[in-house]
């Protein structure tokens, strides 16, 4: 918590377009080391733009992203990353192990194998969300809850000073909820950043800390107790900024910006 | 002699009258030698003596391993139609360089092949971006539109003065006869490639075929792994054109994977297999090929690795259809001599058990069916060692038939006497611990007895403290009673 040291995320005037859309609008937004956030907002807000921007997935076509106070892409390897359940190809062949291991890959190195010491922290990481079981299961034989725990075991064997996760309560029983609810906390008392995107409004409070309210433009970012307030949330959640997201989009097609793959 | 058959025909019958025509070419080439039988053809091909036997063999083993591993990623990334659309895309490269060489040269039909590959899949890639067209329709487009480009252009070939140039219609289907010990250095290239590839990026691929986003965000290159995939794929495709052919190289890239799909669910398990299979349909495919003078390579083998696929979907002993259907057949047959003998079990029940055998008639009455039927039931119990079956010692002055009677051997009682006491604990815990309705539990017991299991009939007993009647006032078996093979019949009209 030394003064000096750069806070784990620093998004900076950051505008993120998505084919010539913007998504994200000047977001300006600060995230002290620790701390557990919830990202929350309606539908086509931004919240999984926000964390791709972070992850430097999405180019912004206006300002920056800086991770640990580094805008180069090498802080990368600090942070975890919980992609959707849907952006992955359940029938590949692969098993719960199999996935686990790859959240040691960026620690292993080009062309080199998995070592036995890798092999066995993965099965503890397997262990903690009580997935040990199913270790050699083809992934696409799991329920939607327990392909979840697999994702955040693999989070936890990136051992990462900072984790970004995408819907992770996404369609899963209430028991891997309170699961990941737990993990959640536990990281955030060793001393890890955790943003976390949310949709569920009424259990949002109970589970951050911090919250930062989206809609295009950052509503609100601050302590839970402060901003779940129902002012602000009429304000995040009361209609699209039509009229900025317009007007946004035909300047950014003036621009031209390079367009982006995918 | 082609002119008026080219006014009146489309491509394809085209194709096949110029395949005919080579293979008659190939018959004429290999029958130097062939006055003798198939048995002498089979001995010749297998012992490897002649020089081009060992090259035509090696290489369809080379091609099967290079599109079997490729096939691998292929299939597992869900590029088959990918693969299917590049490998059509080469034709009108490999026409336009025999244009350009004027010969059959080697490099110059790989560049083009390779070049024309691109141009296709790059087609592909700007139609995606910049129009409202779907991936599908853009393969499907690239696809026909080359491939079709591609057979006018050697059609055209064909027919030009300087037209000794058959062999260049083995693109179209494959062919073993022109390979030449030149031909097989791309392959073991290729092969080399892909073993370097596979090993070294092992892990870096697995990632970012599973999990793209997830591999972007531990800093891994994805679209490059990507382009040395197509890149790899390409050449795969190119080095393996002239014995499969255009048109069914893409098979050989998605069959044998999908058979080692069956088989396993590892990745790394995966493309061994599929190497293996794919090794086999190539030298299978190559002998079939070898015997039958006027088939083209390229089918057979192909043929030899979808009968592979079919008997591997049929017989693997996990998941194959034959050994899951006698899995359930004997599993049906299995509940149904259990239900018999729970019958048996109820009809001594209905004396208290004061006799230890009873009649087939009884049996019949209790499970209202025929007496065939029963007949036949009560046969299946004793070809199991259940039953025993006797004449009744019988006062023979009435003129009816003698009475058949049944008993239960030991192995026949235990296993009634375990089900019955499976049907009414599982009856009682349901109205007790589940809050059914007495009436409501008889159909659910009816499944739940044949799959319960011992381990969990004990903790039900132990929720239960040991139960003796079910909610319909029924005696509920003990483990005792089980093991002593006999309910003594004060037991049961106790109360």
């Amino acid at each position: 918590m030394n003064a000096i040291l750069p806070n784990p995320v620093e998004v900076h005037d950051l505008t993120v377009a998505y084919q010539q859309k913007p998504v994200l609008y000047g977001v300006d937004l600060e995230v002290e080391e620790g701390s557990l956030v919830g990202i929350i907002g309606p539908n086509g807000a931004g919240k999984s733009t926000l964390i791709k921007a972070i992850m430097g997935m999405m180019k912004p076509v206006d300002g920056y992203v800086k991770v640990f106070g580094d805008k180069s892409r090498k802080a990368l390897r600090r942070v975890g990353y919980v992609p959707q359940r849907e952006s992955v190809d359940w029938d590949f062949p692969v098993t719960a192990m199999d996935v686990v291991l790859m959240g040691r890959f960026g620690h292993a190195g080009w062309f080199k194998r998995v070592s036995k010491r890798d092999r066995s922290f993965a099965s503890e990481c397997l262990e903690q969300m009580n997935m040990l079981p199913y270790a050699n299961r083809q992934i696409g034989n799991l329920s939607g809850g327990q392909q979840q725990r697999v994702f955040l075991a693999r989070a936890l064997a990136q051992q990462s000073d900072l984790y970004l996760m995408d819907e992770p309560f996404e369609g899963v029983d209430a028991i891997t909820e309170k699961a990941i609810v737990n993990l959640l906390k536990n990281l955030r008392n060793q001393g890890k950043t955790l943003m976390v995107v949310h949709h569920d409004l009424s259990t949002a409070k109970d589970y951050f800390d911090h919250l930062a309210l989206l809609n295009l433009r950052l509503v609100a970012y601050g302590e839970t107790e402060e901003v779940f307030t129902h002012d602000l949330l009429q304000r995040t959640y009361g209609g699209r900024l039509t009229v900025l997201s317009e007007i946004g989009g035909r300047k950014l097609k003036e621009k031209q910006p390079p367009s982006e793959g995918l | 002699m082609f002119l008026p058959i080219w006014k009146k025909l489309k491509y394809t019958l085209l194709i096949l009258v110029l395949s005919r025509e080579a293979s008659v070419l190939k018959a004429a080439q290999i029958s130097s030698t062939t006055e003798q039988d198939w048995v002498n053809q089979a001995i010749r091909f297998w012992t490897f003596t002649d020089s081009s036997i060992q090259i035509i063999a090696v290489g369809a083993i080379l091609i099967g391993i290079n599109c079997g591993l490729m096939g691998g990623y292929v299939v597992s990334r869900r590029l088959s139609m990918f693969g299917d659309t590049l490998s059509h895309a080469v034709l009108p490269g490999i026409a336009v360089g025999f244009m350009i060489s004027q010969s059959k040269n080697e490099a110059a039909l790989m560049l083009g092949a390779t070049l024309s590959g691109f141009l296709g899949v790059s087609i592909i890639a700007l139609l995606k971006r910049h129009t409202k067209m779907k991936e599908d329709s853009a393969m499907g487009l690239v696809l026909s539109g080359f491939y079709a480009l591609g057979i006018c252009l050697i059609t055209y070939l064909q027919q030009s003065p300087n037209g000794g140039m058959s062999g260049l219609e083995s693109y179209l289907f494959g062919s073993l006869v022109g390979l030449s010990t030149g031909d097989l250095l791309p392959l073991c290239i290729c092969l080399s490639l892909i073993i370097v590839c596979f090993v070294l990026l092992n892990k870096e691929l697995l990632l970012s075929g599973f999990d793209p986003s997830f591999a972007r965000s531990v800093g891994l290159p994805v679209d490059i792994l990507q382009y040395c995939i197509w890149l790899l794929l390409a050449f795969c495709i190119v080095s393996s054109l002239q014995v499969i052919g255009v048109v069914l190289v893409s098979a050989l890239l998605i069959i044998p994977a999908a058979t080692a799909g069956l088989l396993t669910y590892k990745m790394s398990r995966l493309l061994v297999y599929s190497g293996i299979i794919g090794a086999f349909s190539g030298i299978a495919g190559c002998f079939l090929s070898f015997m039958g003078e006027r088939l083209p390579a390229g089918p057979v083998i192909v043929l030899c690795s979808t009968l592979l696929f079919l008997t591997v979907l049929f017989f693997s002993p996990t998941r194959g259809i034959l050994p899951s259907w006698l899995r359930t057949r004997k599993r049906g047959q299995r509940i149904r001599c259990e239900n018999t003998l729970k019958a048996c079990y109820q009809v001594l029940e209905e004396c208290s058990f004061s006799k230890q055998s009873f009649s087939q008639t009884s049996l019949a009455r209790r499970r209202r069916k025929s007496a065939a039927e029963t007949e036949r039931e009560i046969e299946a119990l004793i070809r199991q060692g259940y039953a025993t079956r006797q004449e009744s010692p019988t006062e023979q002055k009435s003129e009816l038939p003698s009475e058949t009677m049944v008993s239960l051997t030991p192995s026949g009682w235990e296993i009634a006497t375990r089900m019955i006491r499976n049907h009414r604990l599982w009856e009682l815990y349901l109205t007790k611990e589940a809050s059914y309705a007495p009436d409501h539990v008889h159909d659910d017991a009816e499944k739940i007895e044949h799959i319960i299991g011992e381990k969990t009939v004990r903790q039900i007993e132990r929720i239960l403290d040991n139960p003796q009647r079910d909610p319909h006032g029924k005696l509920i078996p003990s483990q005792d009673d089980i093991d002593r093979g006999w309910l003594s019949p004060t037991l049961v009209v106790d109360k």
